[in-house]
């Protein structure tokens, strides 16, 4: 059934418009031969050429893949864990006050999350750079990875796991052979969104960096500062090619395992 | 060919495999085991028959090991199991849900806990290929769990519980999920396995009719307490208790006032009425308030008076439940009581000589019917 109106068709267009038009502009002026970024001079990928020459680009760009990676294993670590003790422990006193302080970083605001860690490290007298942008990233990445893995735990069967127990395993053992490589898609999409959201963290990043170390969403705004340039635009443009990669990769994991799991069950019907 | 009767509840001499004492298990106000004692015999399949809520699951968690009793003790072959986690169990189980881990293949399925004994792999393949012709499903050792019919999933876990050939297997609601008609033959195939592995079974269900196919003995809980355990004959035939009566099978149940006559018992139970006069082992007083309880099927049903019958009353049929098999009829005395009576349909149904509204009667003899106290 098609159901083709000029309305609908032009709020659509509107609303697509509205989302993917600055990024359609951005990644169509990165190939722009010219210096200028507001005049089209024909097609180029010397700005891509450039960026790759650029040092401290490269630079930034690898102490942002270290942190994104750093931080997001071990928020997915801490998470995975946090996620398992609130849905396995059950009821006991302060289980509600426990998960609303695990979700509460999800809605609080950046600056003060950034502000509050700029304020401890000084305050312990940690020297600020790579260590703490990835210990503030794992603070507020945790809280998605254990979003993301408790809602699959939630609808565990947790007679797997006494099965698991049953059949002689240890609790570590039940949860590393049993529990573990069936949640495995959720731990990873967990994963995934940490990365990406570490790889575009601007506020909590420059609240905690030091000058040794610079993150490429700080160097991309401090050098947007004094001009754009097509090599900024190329280096969002890959930017923004890693992180579709990353949050479509993690959507077919989970949707994978779904398309792969109804088929079994069709074929599970047909007599063998 | 002669057969001992498999009974080792009757001998005084024989250790009990499973013994509980005075267990209780409380879950913050509810009591779902109110201190119970029973003893379980090895090789025995016994079965845990009561309503939803009635502990017999809790029963079986706490021998598994997932649950801890509130009071009292819990011995398997004479060990005190209140400090041994599940996994240190000479004990499996075979869940309601099956519980098969769905990442591994059945082959792996099956040799999960055989894998965690350490054992080496050539002994694994043997006892896995073992299990797998044991329930026909070396056909499909290399599908997933979800690649295989419910039937199929059902036998894959009775596997994985035999693998490691524990002492004792549980079974909780092992059928639930199958249709009847799988269901039946999966009864007779597990009794055939509990024969030829000699395993002990402890089954939980509520579904009397497979209790008593299965079982050497069947208990009947009741609210966290066991009210009879006793096989599936003396269950059915003499229950002790209206309860036990009313949960197994189909019954007539007419409560009056005892009046002891010698060997025998007249039950008063209704004015005008002639005494039901029934046999029993046990001591009533005279005036004491009983329970005359007989089947449906013991009841003979008939247009002409019958002539030698110990018990006989004349009503109406008010209504017939035509099962193919058997019909039963509902009889309604002038009293108001409905008695069902149940004949075998061995003849063809337009011979058939009683219909709705017939006047009729029903008799019984001394000995169709069970007294009960309580």
């Amino acid at each position: 059934m098609k159901r083709f109106s000029w309305f609908n068709a032009t709020s659509l267009t509107l609303g697509f418009a509205f989302l993917y038009v600055p990024m359609i502009i951005l990644v169509v002026y990165s190939f722009n031969a010219s210096k200028l970024v507001t005049v089209w001079a024909g097609f180029s990928t010397q700005w891509y050429g450039e960026l790759i020459r650029n040092e401290e680009f490269l630079n930034a760009a690898w102490v942002t893949i270290k942190v994104a990676v750093m931080s997001s294993t071990i928020a997915t670590v801490l998470g995975t864990m946090a996620a398992y003790v609130l849905v396995r422990a059950g009821r006991f006193n302060g289980r509600t006050l426990f998960s609303g302080m695990i979700y509460a970083p999800l809605v609080m605001p950046e600056v003060i999350t950034g502000l509050s860690l700029l304020l401890l490290f000084i305050g312990i007298g940690l020297d600020r750079g790579v260590l703490t942008i990835v210990l503030a990233h794992t603070t507020f990445s945790m809280c998605y990875v254990s979003v993301v893995v408790s809602s699959r735990l939630v609808s565990f069967d947790k007679s797997l796991e006494e099965a698991a127990l049953d059949l002689g395993c240890s609790p570590f053992e039940a949860f590393r052979l049993v529990t573990l490589p069936i949640i495995a898609p959720a731990v990873i999409s967990g994963w995934l969104l940490a990365f990406t959201l570490s790889l575009d963290d601007l506020v909590i990043a420059s609240f905690t960096t030091g000058p040794s170390a610079t993150t490429l969403p700080i160097k991309i705004f401090s050098a947007v500062r004094l001009g754009v340039s097509p090599e900024i635009n190329a280096l969002s443009t890959i930017m923004i090619a890693i992180v579709t990669v990353g949050v479509i990769t993690a959507s077919l994991i989970t949707k994978q395992a779904a398309v792969r799991q109804a088929r079994d069950e069709r074929m599970a019907e047909r007599p063998a | 060919m002669s057969q001992t009767v498999f009974a080792p509840w009757e001998d005084p001499n024989e250790k009990p495999l499973i013994q509980f004492k005075n267990v209780t298990k409380r879950f913050g106000d509810f009591v779902a085991i109110d201190n119970l004692t029973q003893d379980i015999f090895a090789k025995e399949f016994f079965a845990l028959l009561g309503p939803s809520g009635c502990g017999k699951t809790t029963m079986m968690r706490m021998l598994a090991g997932f649950e801890a009793p509130t009071q009292g003790q819990i011995f398997i072959a004479g060990q005190d199991m209140a400090k041994i986690p599940p996994n240190k169990r000479a004990v499996n189980m075979m869940f309601q849900s099956y519980a098969l881990f769905p990442h591994l293949s059945v082959w792996e399925n099956i040799a999960f806990g055989l894998k965690r004994e350490g054992k080496d792999k050539d002994a694994i393949t043997a006892r896995v290929e073992e299990m797998l012709r044991l329930t026909r499903l070396s056909k499909f050792a290399k599908r997933k769990p979800h690649q295989i019919s419910g039937g199929q999933r059902q036998r894959v876990a009775l596997a994985r519980s035999l693998a490691k050939a524990p002492k004792l297997l549980l079974l909780d609601e092992p059928l639930g999920a199958l249709d009847k008609k799988l269901r039946q033959d999966t009864q007779f195939e597990l009794m055939d396995i509990q024969e030829k592995t000699g395993t002990t079974f402890v089954i939980v269900t509520h579904d009397q009719e497979e209790a008593m196919t299965v079982a050497s003995r069947v208990a009947v809980m009741d609210e966290g307490q066991i009210i009879q355990v006793a096989t599936p004959a003396q269950i059915y035939e003499a229950p002790n208790s209206v309860y036990v009566a009313d949960f197994i099978g189909d019954v007539n149940i007419i409560s009056g006032r005892a009046k002891p006559n010698g060997e025998k018992v007249a039950t008063q139970w209704a004015e005008g009425q002639p005494d039901i006069i029934g046999t029993t082992a046990t001591k009533f007083d005279a005036g004491q308030e009983i329970h005359f309880a007989i089947r449906p099927e013991k009841v003979a049903i008939s247009t002409e008076e019958p002539q030698d019958a110990a018990n006989k009353v004349q009503g109406k049929v008010l209504d017939i439940a035509y099962l193919g098999n058997i019909s039963t009829y509902h009889v309604e005395l002038p009293t108001g009581h409905v008695i069902k009576a149940q004949t075998a349909n061995t003849r063809r149904l337009s011979r058939r000589q009683i219909t709705w509204e017939d006047p009729v009667w029903i008799s019984w003899t001394d000995t169709a019917g069970v007294l009960l106290e309580r």
